[in-house]
């Protein structure tokens, strides 16, 4: 064999081995690949052709192209002539949403900082018991712990009764059915998000840090915006995003403690698929909503790319 | 002029009286720091040496006022601080593992104590600038912690502490992590560095060499207590107690009978039935059994003609350039260390010999 024969036969037998490493890999991966396709492309790619069909009468679609969904989540049609109407009705519920869903973040940032530095500070063997009892709510559904809560803030509810026999008021507030329900149920339900990523940041902070604070004449409030939440800003901002995308999309909350008057994204969208039967704007106002929620993630990850150039 | 004499005419920086701190509570309680009285002087280099958890570190922390005594007092130049939290301590601390604020430049680092005390931008700018000039660290001011070497981290932080003028500067073992060359010149920096601001620095330190090195006073702790108080040449010539005369370079103990005093003079009987003179310093024994020290360097080999104080049996001979040490086996079971400047005639000296060594007397010590 001559070194030419020799070369073309080693490089056949290399093709043939990458082609091999390539079956092997694409047989490796197809299981996952399947299950992704299934569970998460596909649904997804459905709920995109939906929203551009026309929908049935009777719920469903039928299969007649049309942006009318889109069309109608901003303009309302006149009956008469034909022609668009701004409609604010749509908007408002999304505005109302991010509102909610923003009061929420703030509110659980505002107890889960404090819970999270908390359990920071905890001996190291004290720490899971802590965390514990955070994640202990998870081992209840969600819909039953809405339930219950709605007991606790109805009008002859636990916190009434308790405000009433202490003498602090003498008719009950009215907290179910309003905002201020929505609002406690979604800082309740969404709360352990906010504290475990920002225990996770504070539990490697090295808390000689804090003492040199201390030490350069900060006091407790300087230490706390100038050393502890800067060095605590990833975490926070992941209690922020993981407390904020699932409050806007929020479904059960709104429907059980806001009595399905005050309407959210979740519950407006809910209701095309049910009472409304129209499948393609259910659909239409789902992607404007992860629309929305891409907007924050990109936000984020653009204000954290600047962050990490301008240290770097 | 000495230390002590230096220390006459001054006035306290830092004074601690009946200083105590326990920590835990019941069986468990841990006595960190026992009843100590200490006074450390304005414009002075002075070292707190000791093993690792001998209380040198909590003193640190209870000047700081990281940690409040469990008792007694803490004043600065006069005032009572006791109570006074960290931050309003003119006081600032250069942490062992330097402690540098991760999310912020160098020179963010060391305006921080400026800017906490609401001092003017101007003035933290300029001040900031003399501060990197003072640690040759100009050309770093933008740079992030993790872009500095060890010894950068460490000349940042040195900066950081002396920014704000603290009129006292504590450090806690800073030059631990730097390795040896680095430390040396550290070492010295740090030295001229407190001549240059005139700060009264607290050092804690378990390196006897380094305590040497630098200090203008040392104190020798163990267990909670400060054992000696003094020069670097009152802990190392004149050491009180054992431990110190152990910590602190290489010594000769032998026991022995104190037979008489005559002032600072007492006569001691060894084991072997020689009789020394020492010198009795601050030890209170005057009669019964005592350990008497000297420096293996104070001990040398007798001459030919020579009446030697001692002779022993040669076990092992150890050449480290310098000097040479001859380890002697007394008669009594005791060892001796002999330290010969050089080396030494090898043939004369084989291990087995009996060989005659001369204690100088007036380098003789009773310990307490």
């Amino acid at each position: 064999m001559s070194d030419r024969e020799a070369q073309t036969a080693l490089a056949a037998a290399i093709a043939q081995n990458r082609r091999n490493e390539r079956l092997t890999r694409a047989w490796l991966l197809a299981p996952a690949l399947t299950l992704i396709l299934a569970i998460s492309i596909l649904p997804l790619a459905i709920t995109v052709v939906y929203s551009f069909l026309t929908p049935g009468t009777y719920g469903g679609v039928t299969w007649e192209f049309s942006t009318d969904s889109y069309v109608q989540f901003l303009f309302q049609r006149d009956i008469f002539d034909d022609s668009l109407v701004f409609n604010s009705a749509y908007v408002s519920i999304f505005l109302r949403s991010i509102g909610l869903a923003l009061g929420a973040t703030l509110g659980a940032l505002i107890l889960g900082f404090p819970t999270a530095y908390f359990i920071a500070t905890k001996p190291r063997e004290q720490r899971n018991i802590w965390l514990f009892l955070i994640t202990l709510p998870f081992w209840t559904n969600l819909l039953i712990r809405t339930y219950a809560m709605l007991l606790i803030i109805r009008d002859e509810g636990l916190i009434n009764i308790m405000l009433m026999k202490a003498g602090i008021i003498s008719s009950p507030l009215t907290i179910l059915y309003t905002d201020t329900a929505v609002f406690i149920g979604l800082i309740y339900s969404f709360l352990p998000f906010m504290v475990l990523p920002i225990y996770a940041s504070l539990e490697k902070l090295d808390f000689s840090l804090v003492e040199a604070g201390y030490d350069l004449y900060a006091n407790r409030l300087k230490v706390l915006f100038h050393v502890i939440v800067p060095l605590a800003k990833p975490g926070i901002v992941a209690g922020c995003i993981l407390v904020f995308i699932p409050g806007l999309g929020a479904y059960i909350t709104p429907e059980l403690l806001g009595g399905g008057k005050k309407l959210m994204i979740g519950n407006m969208i809910a209701m095309q698929f049910g009472a409304s039967r129209n499948w393609p704007f259910g659909s239409a106002a789902a992607l404007i909503l992860m629309a929305l929620v891409i907007l924050v993630l990109l936000a984020n990850a653009l204000a954290a790319r600047k962050g990490a150039s301008r240290n770097g | 002029m000495t230390g002590t004499e230096i220390a006459r005419d001054r006035k306290a920086a830092v004074s601690a009286r009946a200083l105590s701190k326990t920590f835990g509570q019941g069986e468990f309680a841990v006595t960190a720091l026992d009843s100590v009285e200490l006074d450390i002087f304005e414009n002075e280099f002075f070292t707190l040496l000791g093993p690792s958890g001998c209380g040198k570190t909590t003193l640190l922390r209870l000047i700081a006022g990281f940690e409040l005594p469990t008792h007694g007092s803490i004043a600065l130049q006069g005032q009572d601080i006791t109570d006074k939290p960290p931050h309003r301590r003119p006081i600032n601390t250069v942490f062992q593992n330097y402690a540098l604020f991760p999310h912020m430049t160098v020179a963010e680092n060391i305006g921080f104590g400026l800017r906490m005390l609401g001092k003017p931008a101007a003035e933290i700018r300029q001040t900031t600038e003399r501060m990197l000039a003072l640690v040759q660290l100009e050309a770093m001011a933008g740079r992030r912690m993790d872009q500095l070497s060890g010894g950068q981290q460490q000349r940042v932080a040195l900066a950081r502490a002396l920014a704000p003028a603290p009129k006292v500067l504590l450090l806690d073992e800073p030059l631990a992590a730097l390795d040896l060359k680095l430390r040396k010149n550290m070492q010295l920096e740090l030295k001229s560095l407190q001549a240059e601001t005139g700060i009264t620095f607290v050092f804690v330190t378990h390196d006897q060499e380094e305590a040497l090195t630098m200090s203008d006073r040392i104190a020798v702790m163990k267990s909670g207590k400060i054992l000696q108080t003094g020069t670097p040449r009152d802990i190392y010539d004149r050491p009180t107690h054992r431990f110190v005369a152990d910590f602190i370079g290489d010594i000769n103990i032998l026991e022995g009978t104190l037979e008489h005093t005559d002032g600072d003079l007492a006569r001691v009987r060894l084991k072997d039935g020689t009789r020394v003179s020492a010198h009795l310093g601050t030890a209170s024994a005057r009669s019964g059994e005592v350990s008497v020290a000297i420096r293996p360097e104070n001990v040398r080999l007798a001459g030919a003609a020579e009446a030697p104080t001692l002779t022993g049996v040669l076990e092992t001979i150890v050449y480290f350039g310098a000097a040479t040490n001859l380890h002697l086996r007394l008669g009594t079971g005791e060892e001796i260390v002999v330290r010969n400047p050089g080396a030494v005639d090898e043939g004369r000296y084989q291990p087995g010999a009996t060989i005659g060594a001369v204690l100088q007397p007036e380098l003789i010590r009773v310990l307490e």
